[in-house]
């Protein structure tokens, strides 16, 4: 390993940290509810592990608490992750040339944090090498996805309570929120979020998920012609 | 909750499964073959086009207020885009839409 290699996963790593303070109670909370859903510590540990994706997790598990049919709790929870598909798509031109099972590593660690992070950098530091990019994508998963098992599991065990006065439910708004400010470059990139709150706010009767995929692809749309606009004023 | 063990296992490692699906699905596929600049144009505001509308339900109808819209929430949520959009900061925006967030509830909560 090269010490640029090195570097770029300790600069992932650091990126990564922040999240903890969410992402602990989040898991937590995770916990202690799917304990006292009928869960035991095991399915728990099991659900966060191969899962990795919180609001899919609560979907599934809310869906249980109903007995839903399986095949109603597999679609509606999946239909929630169907966003990383993007994600998915947009590393592509950044991992594309990592060997398959460093790429098959990476598409487990893929969530929200890890993938907008990553984007982030890559577009920051184009002249970075493959080892590098993959480096700096696991440097970021180490501080967020196994501490989001540890937690689970202790909220499993311990299940004590989170007070509600803590407005913990918000934590995660405010996490994606302070990602993506960041982010909003220029005007094609406001022109996108806008697009995502508000075709995310009129399609919220949809199923969970739906929504925010068919609000992200219209975004999408709306910042490539925004950008198109821009650079054509330019010239 | 009344299913088998056998069946929240199935629900647990088929979820886990097509998860993993998902999120391998183009990059496993496509990997290095070059994808036309259109497409490359779209992907560019993947992060911008999912995360605010994934938040935007969950700031105007907070689940913690049954849904209620709350002006504590909006106030965090707008510090947080604020402070973000003009630090460029992480730790600057999240720190501040928490402290927004305690200040506003403490006093209107």
């Amino acid at each position: 390993m090269t010490s640029q290699v090195r570097s770029a996963y300790w600069r992932g790593f650091r990126a990564g940290v922040p999240f903890l303070v969410v992402l602990i109670p989040f898991a937590m909370v995770f916990g202690v509810v799917a304990t006292e859903a009928g869960l035991s510590v095991a399915e728990v540990l099991g659900f966060s592990a191969l899962v990795i994706a919180g609001a899919a997790q609560i979907t599934a598990l809310q869906l249980m608490q109903d007995n839903a049919p399986v095949l109603m709790v597999l679609v509606a929870a999946l239909a929630v992750n169907l966003r990383m598909a993007m994600y998915s798509a947009a590393l592509v031109p950044h991992l594309g040339a990592a060997p398959l099972w460093q790429r098959a590593v990476i598409a487990y660690f893929n969530v929200d944090q890890t993938f907008a992070l990553a984007q982030a950098e890559y577009e920051k530091r184009p002249a970075m090498t493959v080892p590098e990019r993959v480096a700096f994508f696991l440097g970021v998963a180490t501080p967020v996805c196994p501490p989001w098992y540890l937690f689970t599991w202790i909220g499993a065990v311990v299940g004590a309570r989170i007070p509600p006065e803590l407005a913990l439910d918000f934590a995660v708004p405010i996490t994606f929120l302070a990602i993506i400010a960041p982010a909003l470059r220029t005007l094609a990139h406001v022109a996108a979020a806008l697009t995502s709150i508000v075709m995310a706010l009129l399609l919220v009767w949809m199923p969970s998920g739906v929504g925010v995929l068919l609000a992200a692809l219209a975004a999408m749309v709306v910042g490539a012609r925004v950008e198109l606009w821009l650079e054509a004023r330019k010239a | 909750m009344t299913y088998s063990s056998a069946a929240i296992w199935a629900i647990i490692v088929l979820l886990g499964i097509g998860t993993f699906l998902i999120r391998f699905s183009f990059l496993g596929l496509i990997g290095d073959r070059k994808l036309p600049a259109w497409v490359l144009r779209h992907l560019r505001y993947t992060p911008v086009a999912v995360l605010p509308g994934l938040c935007a339900p969950l700031v105007i109808w907070p689940e913690a207020t049954g849904g209620q819209p709350d002006a504590a929430r909006m106030t965090a949520a707008a510090a947080t885009l604020l402070a973000g959009y003009f630090t460029k900061n992480f730790m600057a925006a999240a720190g501040s839409g928490a402290v927004v967030l305690v200040v506003m509830l403490y006093f209107f909560g």
